[in-house]
């Protein structure tokens, strides 16, 4: 399987790809904004998105819209600081498989990937 | 300010700590900050606020109180880059882990990072900046808030 980790955060990208490295994921990329992780879904063809919200250049649920719009069966999880339920609620309207709120741990991370990935 | 904007913060940071950090982290009374007083502690990251309040959020702490918690995100190694990453990492977290009470009208900026002691906060009659001061295993990090609530805002 293979992952895409979206963050303008530096500790965060090496903190998620910490956390899922015991996981299934044979390749993992990373995107630094909402601009080039659409470039880049559609280069690697990733099974699995990990999406933060707030980002320079282009926000996450900006980037969700239309990486789902390229490729509707696209499985994004937003991974975000942001703790009000609209933003939540407007990520899974927008057509995110999930949301998980930081900060995060190793297990809640690990628990909201399984989520994500379940049939 | 609203004394429970302050408490909202206090909250945000209690919780970083507790999650990323097994918690200890303690927070003394916050006060106002002097107009042009340094408060800078080595490593700081601003939050721009727009929407229902204007202003800034800052949290600001040393090297080496962010060298000890750099282990608690898996980091083994600690460098200047992972500090400036994780001090902005903090204040995006607090920042947006307060739209929790003040809700989606809170806009949070990307942080900006700033390195050296000597960032001095500018202070004006109409926002007051305070001063959140916290302790986590000895090493003193602040958090700084400085808003207001937007004119249009009810």
């Amino acid at each position: 399987m293979k992952l895409l980790i979206v963050d303008d955060s530096l500790i965060m990208r090496r903190a998620i790809e910490r956390c899922v490295s015991t996981h299934r994921f044979e390749e993992i990329r990373v995107a630094i904004n909402g601009r080039q992780a659409v470039e880049e879904f559609a280069r690697f063809r990733p099974d699995l998105v990990t999406m933060d919200i707030t980002m320079p250049e282009m926000d996450g649920l900006t980037a969700v819209e239309l990486i789902l719009k390229t490729n509707p069966r696209a499985i994004i999880l937003v991974v975000s600081a942001l703790a009000d339920k609209a933003t939540a609620v407007e990520a899974i309207k927008r057509g995110a498989s999930g949301f998980l709120l930081k900060p995060i741990t190793i297990e809640s991370i690990q628990e909201a990937l399984e989520d994500a990935i379940a049939p | 300010m609203e004394e429970n904007i302050l408490k909202i913060f206090a909250l945000s940071v209690t919780r970083y700590f507790d999650t990323v950090a097994e918690g200890g982290a303690t927070l003394a009374p916050p006060y106002l900050g002097a107009d042009g007083e340094a408060l800078g502690l080595g490593f700081s990251a601003v939050i721009g606020i727009t929407g229902a309040y204007r202003g800034n959020i800052y949290y600001t702490a040393p090297r080496r109180k962010l060298h000890a918690l750099l282990p608690h995100l898996g980091e083994t190694a600690a460098d200047d880059r992972l500090c400036a990453s994780l001090v902005g990492e903090i204040a995006n977290t607090i920042s947006g882990n307060a739209r929790e009470h003040l809700g989606r009208g809170f806009m949070i900026s990307t942080p900006f990072i700033l390195e050296g002691s000597d960032i001095a906060v500018r202070t004006t009659k109409d926002i007051p900046c305070y001063i959140l001061p916290i302790t986590w295993q000895g090493h003193p990090s602040r958090v700084l808030v400085s808003l207001q609530k937007s004119p249009d805002t009810p």
